[in-house]
């Protein structure tokens, strides 16, 4: 890991931590910047007309923040509400929403060179919100652009940018 | 520039922004016979603090205007100087130019030395001879606006006067005045820069006011940036700063307590909590006032918009004040400047006569306009009142039908007003007049219902017209009634609730799918908040909910919810910061318990209402 490190520092390439994260079987990862924290899953509010894996909104110390079920937007792993549920708060494009997943697991670094392209298939995810594949210990990594995913217009979070405009 | 010196730049533009102002504002006042010394002296003050900020700072372009302007006033104050109508309009178009100065310099924008070698100038002249200056002098360095007819008030008032002249007051970003009259083309050639349209600086066109004409009122666009600082009253603070300590012994008294256990430490127990109520109350009430600014913020710029609009169009216009000590917030005072000073120069322009016409009418020659800003209840009522012409019926039905709009046969009065609010009414000459800023009557009716208001208009022919805008205090807290449906509460404001009851079975008739409920008189349509947002409700038929009568500014209705938790104050929470706006959802506010309960908002809601069939139209 030193060499790795000092090879990442000759080249100013950025060693980026990234938190991994467990959905049904798979392991991801997602870049540590955009986490705001973690935290147990609370009651939310629910809001009329959203899809089901828009769980609601809740309180986050006096922002009302939406809470997204990954697990049920991908139909994966098992959509309980427990003590033990994380929600991972997100910072994405300066507003914060909460994602569900099946546990938190790891924060590991990782250097551009150990990340490979991104599979075509076989994931929960679409390709398109896939960085790229890690192994830590044997364990592979799926890397998530979480930015893109959380401003996409299927999880429909946010206004879409062109229709912006309030009628 | 390192961020300590960009602090202390802050600092001073805000504090001369308020210099200027207050000059503004006194040389208004200025009697011209019999001059206020102390009046003068604040001037005098207000321009030497400018003056001595821009020293330091390095703010050149300020320093030696104001030097010169100091000069003047020196003398006016030393009776050296009579004051004359031309001074003060020289003075009054030097503290534009002085805006126009210290917004470039905020903005980064570039420094108009066209226009403060022109104000320095025509300062000195009124110096060495301390008389009116070469009228006819136009010094050619500015852009004249060259515009059309001003009539945005789509031709609705009776209209006595021809405007055709109107300049557009500076109000407007005035694309097509880049047209530049260089009468002195030496001058011109000098500073060659002013010639050339800067946008950045559109608020330095129609700076160059001839001393005959009446200086120009601008609103520059970088001042419309709302302020993100505040003064605040100390004794507003010291309040605040004692309820805290206050907060503070409550607080101790309570853990004191602690969890005892019997009679004495639970009586003292509830006073403490009850003290704590009180705390809170009060606290909240002083850190909402912080927020709260003198309606006169608004007023204080219509004396000055007033005058040089009044004189432009030969009109002669008593402005009255009133209620200018009445609190508002001040996130809507910034968005309140627009629309008011749309409908003060409507009211000007199209609403008072000339004098003559109103001679003829048994009228005072001079007009009288009336703004007005008073406390009604939960919400605030800023008026503007004129005695004019008022709005002409047969003229606004004519264009409606112009304009294939519909209107219902024999339409009451206030159908006909509300016509004027209609998008589609400006036709294409007269876009062009406002399109700069975008401000028409329905532009105003938008801005006012964005901060939660209402307008309404009042008008007799041949005895003037009234604009009534009612706001509500404040953005951030609201009255609202808590009602629950299955196992969420919902919020609706307070205003809009007439009564709630529960229905008995009688009073519940079926149309079809809907349901219609018989109260007062009237055929009340029933929505079901459940089925709205969503939730199974607890109660499968009407009668063993509550139905809460609505009454939106559309329409009325009732709306079925479960039961009522009580009334309360909210604070309101953007839902939108972090999520996106949720139809018939207004906001999010957060419950004793920190759970998030959802703000209904009632006029979306009535758009959900197919409306009743009423068999008696009066309610009771």
């Amino acid at each position: 890991m030193t060499s790795t490190a000092q090879h990442a520092l000759s080249h100013a390439v950025a060693q980026r931590e990234f938190l991994t994260f467990v959905l049904g079987e798979e392991h991801y990862a997602l870049d540590i910047m955009a986490v705001k924290e973690i935290r147990g899953y609370e009651p939310v509010t629910r809001i009329a007309n959203a899809p089901a894996f828009i769980k609601g909104v809740l309180n986050l110390r006096g922002d009302i923040v939406p809470i997204v079920d990954l697990r049920m937007k991908f139909n994966v792993g098992e959509a309980s509400y427990t003590e033990f549920t994380i929600v991972i708060m997100l910072n994405v494009d300066g507003r914060i929403v909460g994602v569900v997943v099946d546990g938190v697991s790891d924060v590991i670094a990782l250097a551009e060179e150990e990340v490979r392209p991104p599979p075509e298939f076989g994931v929960a995810f679409d390709s398109q919100y896939l960085v790229g594949l890690a192994t830590i210990d044997e364990q592979l990594v799926i890397l998530v652009d979480i930015e893109k995913l959380i401003s996409s217009e299927e999880l429909s979070l946010f206004e879409q940018k062109q229709n912006n405009v309030q009628e | 520039m390192s961020i300590e010196m960009e602090q202390f730049h802050n600092v001073f533009f805000e504090e001369s922004q308020e210099h200027l102002d207050e000059m503004e504002q006194f040389l208004m006042e200025l009697d011209l016979e019999q001059p206020d010394k102390e009046l003068l002296n604040s001037i005098f003050r207000a321009a030497h603090s400018i003056k001595g900020g821009s020293g330091i700072f390095g703010f050149d372009a300020l320093t030696g205007l104001t030097h010169v302007m100091e000069n003047l006033l020196d003398r006016a104050r030393k009776d050296t100087l009579q004051l004359t109508t031309a001074i003060v309009d020289t003075l009054l178009s030097t503290v534009d130019i002085l805006k126009g100065i210290l917004n470039s310099y905020r903005s980064g924008g570039d420094i108009d030395w066209a226009a403060i070698s022109q104000g320095t100038e025509q300062l000195e002249q009124m110096l060495s001879k301390g008389v009116e200056p070469a009228d006819e002098k136009g010094y050619g360095l500015f852009e004249q606006p060259v515009l059309g007819k001003v009539d945005d008030s789509f031709g609705f008032f009776e209209e006595h006067t021809d405007v055709a002249e109107d300049e557009g007051f500076g109000l407007f970003d005035m694309e097509e005045s880049a047209v530049s009259e260089t009468s002195e083309g030496d001058k011109a050639d000098v500073v060659p820069a002013s010639t050339e349209p800067q946008t950045s600086q559109a608020q330095d066109k129609g700076t160059a006011s001839q001393p005959h004409q009446p200086t120009v009122e601008r609103k520059a666009p970088a001042a419309s940036v709302e302020s993100s600082t505040i003064r605040v009253d100390t004794q507003k603070i010291d309040a605040l700063v004692n309820l805290v300590g206050e907060l503070v012994i409550t607080q101790s008294m309570l853990a004191m307590i602690g969890d005892k256990g019997g009679l004495e430490a639970e009586e003292r127990r509830q006073a403490a909590l009850v003290e704590l109520q009180r705390n809170t109350r009060e606290i909240q009430e002083a850190v909402m006032s912080m927020r709260m600014l003198p309606m006169s913020f608004v007023f204080n710029r219509f004396p000055r918009l007033v005058r040089d609009l009044s004189g432009k169009l030969g009109k002669s216009v008593d402005l009255q004040i009133e209620g200018g000590n009445t609190e508002i917030d001040k996130g809507l005072i910034e968005k309140l400047v627009d629309p008011l000073t749309h409908l003060v120069r409507n009211s000007i322009d199209h609403g008072i006569e000339a004098p003559e016409v109103r001679a003829q009418s048994k009228k005072d020659s001079e007009g009288r306009l009336i703004l007005r800003a008073a406390h009604k209840g939960g919400s605030i009522l800023i008026s503007i009142i004129d005695d004019g012409a008022g709005l002409n019926r047969a003229r606004i039905l004519a264009k409606a039908k112009d304009n294939a709009i519909w209107v219902s046969e024999n339409p009451q009065d206030i159908e006909v007003w509300n016509l004027i609010f209609a998008p589609g009414f400006s036709t294409a000459s007269e876009v062009t007049d406002v399109s700069g800023r975008g401000v028409g009557m329905d532009v105003v009716k938008r801005n006012i219902e964005a901060l939660g208001g209402r307008v309404e208009i009042e008008s007799e022919q041949g005895k003037g017209a009234a604009f009534h805008i009612r706001l509500p205090l404040t953005l951030a807290i609201l009255d609202g009634m808590c009602v629950s449906v299955g196992d969420q509460v919902y919020v609706v404001p307070l205003v809009n609730i007439i009564e709630s009851i529960q229905p008995l079975a009688d009073q519940v008739r079926s149309m079809g799918n809907d349901k219609l409920l018989w109260v007062r008189e009237e055929y009340w349509p029933l929505i079901s908040l459940g089925q709205q947002m969503d939730v199974r409700p607890q109660h499968k038929e009407v009668t063993q909910g509550i139905v809460v009568l609505i009454e939106s500014a559309k329409k009325r209705f009732g709306l079925w919810v479960d039961a009522l938790v009580g009334q309360q104050q909210v604070v309101i929470k953007s839902l939108e910061q972090h999520y996106k706006r949720v139809p018939g959802v207004a906001g999010a506010t957060i419950m004793g318990d920190g759970s998030v309960a959802l703000i209904m908002d009632v006029e979306s809601l009535a758009t959900q209402v197919k409306s009743a069939p009423q068999p008696v139209q009066e309610a009771s």
